[in-house]
């Protein structure tokens, strides 16, 4: 046998690259114009405005409100992201095991709020943990008097859980219905107890759905801005809005755009980390 | 194109490769590869996987441009003439049948393209079909048919344009054995039918046997050989095309001249032969297992080329008997016998007997060996 | 899998929650819209349609409906068209590298926080004299809804099958022949499902259209925004039910088409 051939048209590289590479540049015009170029402009007022230096860096992280907010915005997403997780998994699970039409209902319940303008959601939220909304009123009636919701932390990670809780169940589902459910009747006919039947087989397999919904769940979450000044107060404040802030009312465009920076950073650290577990389920996926 | 379309009818074109030469980098796929195919012609690319074959089809048909060398079909250069200019119809071993388009749709498509009218589209959609034996399946889409069905669209498809020119890149290899060999025969007939030029890729020199005017043998990039199946079988040029074509027994030695005969010895026994072959050359005797017949050692017909063995496995098959025979260096030799012969029972001595015309010398040629084993 | 009676109990109940989790928060705006009061306090006070009548008359919500409508038509259009060149690019590249960093590239938009991305356009249309144009809207919400074409066309590509090509080729069709006559019919479905997350997308969009509206352009969820820091006026809740029964509609009438052409 002659050895393999290598890679087909190696020499003639570049200009088989020439020519689907055309299509791609509109858009990366675009992506240049639209998103890069402003992306660069927030950096670089965030070392110029006022002055050329990291100035407003050092009043950021020298600053205890920031840092506070920092840790806060941080907090949140962890509280979301677990809330996501912890009633996401249940249910994608149950939507692998219905028959078809008991599956349909359950997708159409989760692209529901999807078709629904994400304001119109949050305004919904609103009315719901209002102090004279529909959760106290409910909370009264049982005799169990009212809870401070609107304007509090708590109120936040409510929302913007049901907000975000789509972007943990549509991964996971992805991934749980590949997992042949034959390996863990193999692993009870082996004499596992259903419990140590699915720690040890089933959720290893739901990992890499958990880890791409989390990941997802939470960089939105970072980056939250409507839901959170819509049902944040003074005291929930995150860091997109003083971001916001910073920018619209004090014009001031330099630290604005070192917390534009941080957030940046932040979120493409998280997607670097999580890269790894990504492409883990990449190949998961290519061995079934 | 319409006029030149309807008076191009049926007819096939000579196609001419002459020096052909494909590079991927540093991978040679064809190397140096010329090959004459008559008008009407049935012609078999026959060889192991990357070979060639595939890469000689690819650049008839225009998927493939070649490195140097030239091409023409009837006498005029495809050189730089892209596929869908060429007017050659194609069927690939994966049927490519388009998905979204039912039967009728697939085999009108290629008149679509050339702007048939709609009468005269319908008359050769339904000719094309009904050759294929497919005219009652003209509304039905691809995913509703076998893959033989599917083939046979395919073949209709890529007729229907009265091509001169018919590619087929192993059209039965993805279907089983009774489906390939009766649609082998649907092939012929309709070879026989339209008069067309086809070329015909496969691995399966049966196939090839069955099909073919003549084979083209590939092997690393280059034709080994081209011939009518019974030349190809009877006179291999090489020992790769000895051992590609039909069962075959190899036997190496070192010849020794002496006069008018050349003496070979293999395993400590002498055959001769007339042929004049270089003294001290190492050359291998191949022999087809119908040429060789057994006999109990010392008995039996003198004058003849004798080798002792032993019985090492015997079948019975009922037109005859298979044996296989150890010899003295330790290599196999096939032997077909006819009911009528005696028989033979394992671990019987026997001599191995074969007549000095049977016996083709050929060059060793260590890289053939390996690529059969 | 087999499960125990009670473990599958639990399991269905903790699903019904979320289900309701995930439905019932919204439907609240539906007895919200036929508020008597201007009140968003629940429950709501008597029946009256004075806010449909509202949404349809006044021209604050109007005008940014059809504002809204406008952008998401031209970015569906426009989105659908450079997504899908892009994504059949990046499909028919060499080098796997050169397009999984292209792809990476162009889905950035997704994951940019968008309070930031928005601060960023706000910034450059200022000086670009862009904030409250049509053309300003257009070309954000363009970038921020090609990825969701480029995913789903993307999608439709890997599972192409690129040989088909070849096939329409030797029976005489020209690249561009092919790719109208068996590549695009094959993959529409991937397009058009782009297309219409493209026009959701910029419908829904707020952020960046919070920055970049001004009093003479404003899109609809601009309008909500605004109505509802500024006063609790019960519009927001008869736009939210005409949006939310709209979509349904729309969603129904796809599955309803689906489900016909699956079967003839």
């Amino acid at each position: 046998m002659p050895a393999a051939p290598p890679a087909k048209g190696a020499r003639k590289a570049p200009r088989f690259i020439a020519g689907p590479l055309w299509l791609t540049v509109p858009a990366l015009v675009l992506l240049v114009a639209v998103v890069g170029y402003p992306l660069l402009i927030i950096v670089l007022r965030s070392f110029s405005e006022p002055a050329w230096g990291v100035q407003n860096y050092v009043w950021f992280f020298g600053t205890p409100v920031n840092l506070v907010v920092l840790q806060r915005t941080f907090e949140v997403s962890a509280w979301v992201t677990l809330a996501c997780v912890i009633s996401a998994y249940p249910y994608a699970y149950m939507m692998t095991v219905v028959g078809p039409a008991m599956r349909m209902l359950l997708i159409l319940c989760v692209l529901v709020p999807f078709w629904v303008s994400g304001v119109v959601r949050t305004m919904a939220w609103v009315i719901l943990l209002q102090d004279s909304g529909v959760i106290n009123s409910l909370l009264k009636w049982a005799g169990l008097g009212t809870v401070r919701l609107i304007r509090t932390q708590l109120g936040v990670v409510i929302g913007m859980t049901q907000v975000l809780l789509p972007f943990m169940i549509l991964p996971l589902y992805s991934v749980m219905r590949g997992i042949d459910l034959r390996l863990v009747q193999a692993a009870r006919s082996l004499g596992a107890r259903p419990s140590r039947a699915f720690l040890q087989v089933y959720l290893p397999l739901s990992l890499p759905g958990v880890y791409a919904g989390a990941i997802i769940v939470f960089i939105l979450a970072l980056g939250f801005y409507i839901t959170p000044a819509l049902l944040g107060g003074p005291r929930s404040v995150l860091l997109s809005t003083l971001m916001q802030n910073q920018v619209l009312s004090l014009l001031n465009w330099g630290r604005g755009g070192a917390m534009g920076v941080v957030l940046l950073v932040a979120t493409f650290v998280l997607l670097a980390l999580a890269a790894p577990l990504m492409r883990q389920r990449h190949k998961q996926g290519a061995r079934r | 194109m319409k006029s030149t379309l309807a008076t191009a009818a049926a007819k096939g074109a000579a196609i001419d490769i002459v020096s052909a030469i494909k590079r991927y980098g540093a991978f040679t796929a064809l190397d140096d590869v010329s090959l004459h195919i008559e008008p009407g012609e049935f012609m078999t690319l026959l060889g192991p996987s990357g070979s060639g074959k595939t890469t000689t089809l690819n650049v008839v048909a225009g998927f493939t441009e070649i490195t140097s060398g030239e091409l023409t079909v009837g006498g005029t250069s495809m050189v730089g003439v892209p596929a869908h200019k060429r007017n050659i119809g194609v069927v690939f071993q994966h049927y490519a049948l388009f998905p979204h388009m039912n039967v009728g749709r697939n085999v009108a498509y290629p008149l679509t393209l050339r702007g048939v009218g709609r009468a005269e589209r319908e008359r050769r959609v339904a000719r094309a079909l009904d050759m294929v034996k497919m005219a009652d399946f003209a509304h039905r889409y691809p995913s509703e048919l076998s893959g033989g069905q599917q083939q046979r669209v395919a073949l209709a498809r890529a007729i229907v344009f009265d091509p001169p020119i018919l590619l087929m890149d192993e059209p039965l290899g993805a279907l089983d054995k009774k489906l390939r060999e009766w649609l082998q025969l649907e092939i012929k007939r309709i070879h026989r039918e339209l008069g067309t030029t086809f070329v015909y890729v496969t691995h399966d020199q049966e196939e090839a046997l069955v099909l073919s005017d003549r084979i083209a043998v590939f092997n690393h990039g280059r034709i080994e050989q081209i011939g009518t199946g019974r030349q190809l079988y009877d006179e291999p040029a090489t020992l790769f095309v000895g051992k590609f074509i039909g069962d075959s027994t190899v036997l190496r030695g070192e010849a020794r001249v002496s006069g008018e005969e050349t003496a070979i010895t293999i395993a400590g026994e002498t055959v001769t032969t007339r042929r004049r072959i270089a003294d001290g050359a190492r050359p291998v005797m191949l022999l087809r297992p119908e040429k060789l017949s057994l006999a109990r050692p010392g008995a039996g017909a003198g004058g003849r080329n004798r080798l002792s063995g032993e019985i090492a496995e015997a079948i019975y098959l009922g037109s005859g008997s298979k044996y296989e025979v150890r010899l003295r260096d330790g290599s196999t030799a096939i032997v077909r016998s006819p009911l009528e012969a005696e028989s033979f029972a394992i671990g019987d001595a026997v001599s191995l007997c074969f007549a000095e015309r049977d016996a083709k010398l050929l060059a060793d040629d260590d890289q053939a060996d390996l690529i059969l084993t | 899998m087999p499960m125990q009676k009670h473990t599958r109990l639990i399991l269905g109940l903790v699903c019904l929650l979320v289900a309701v989790w995930l439905v019932a928060p919204t439907l609240v705006v539906i007895p919200m819209s036929f508020n008597a009061n201007k009140s968003l306090a629940f429950p709501p006070v008597g029946f009256s349609w004075q806010w449909y009548e509202n949404f349809l008359t006044n021209p604050d919500w109007s005008s940014s409906f059809f504002n809204s409508l406008k952008v998401a038509t031209l970015v569906a259009v426009l989105a659908t068209v450079l997504g899908t060149l892009a994504a059949f690019g990046l499909d028919r590249m060499r080098s796997a590298t050169a397009s999984g960093i292209l792809r990476m590239l162009l889905i950035t938009p997704m994951v940019v926080p968008g309070v930031v991305l928005a601060i960023g356009i706000y910034a450059v249309y200022l000086d670009a004299h862009l904030v409250g144009t049509l053309g300003g809207f257009v070309l954000a919400h363009t970038i921020l809804a090609i990825p969701f074409v480029i995913i789903a066309v993307s999608a439709n590509l890997e599972v192409f099958d690129k040989r088909l090509e070849t096939a329409a080729a030797s029976c005489g069709a020209g690249r561009l022949t092919a790719f109208r006559t068996v590549t695009l019919p094959l993959i529409l479905p991937g397009i058009l499902s782009g297309l219409l997350f493209a026009f959701v997308t910029s419908f829904d969009e707020i952020i960046v259209a919070l920055f970049i509206s001004n009093p003479y352009l404003k899109t609809l969820p601009v309008q909500i925004f605004t109505s509802i820091t500024r006063d609790a006026d019960p519009t927001v809740a008869a736009v939210g039910t005409v949006l939310f029964l709209a979509t349904s509609l729309v969603i129904a009438g796809g599955l309803l088409l689906g489900n016909r052409r699956r079967k003839s």
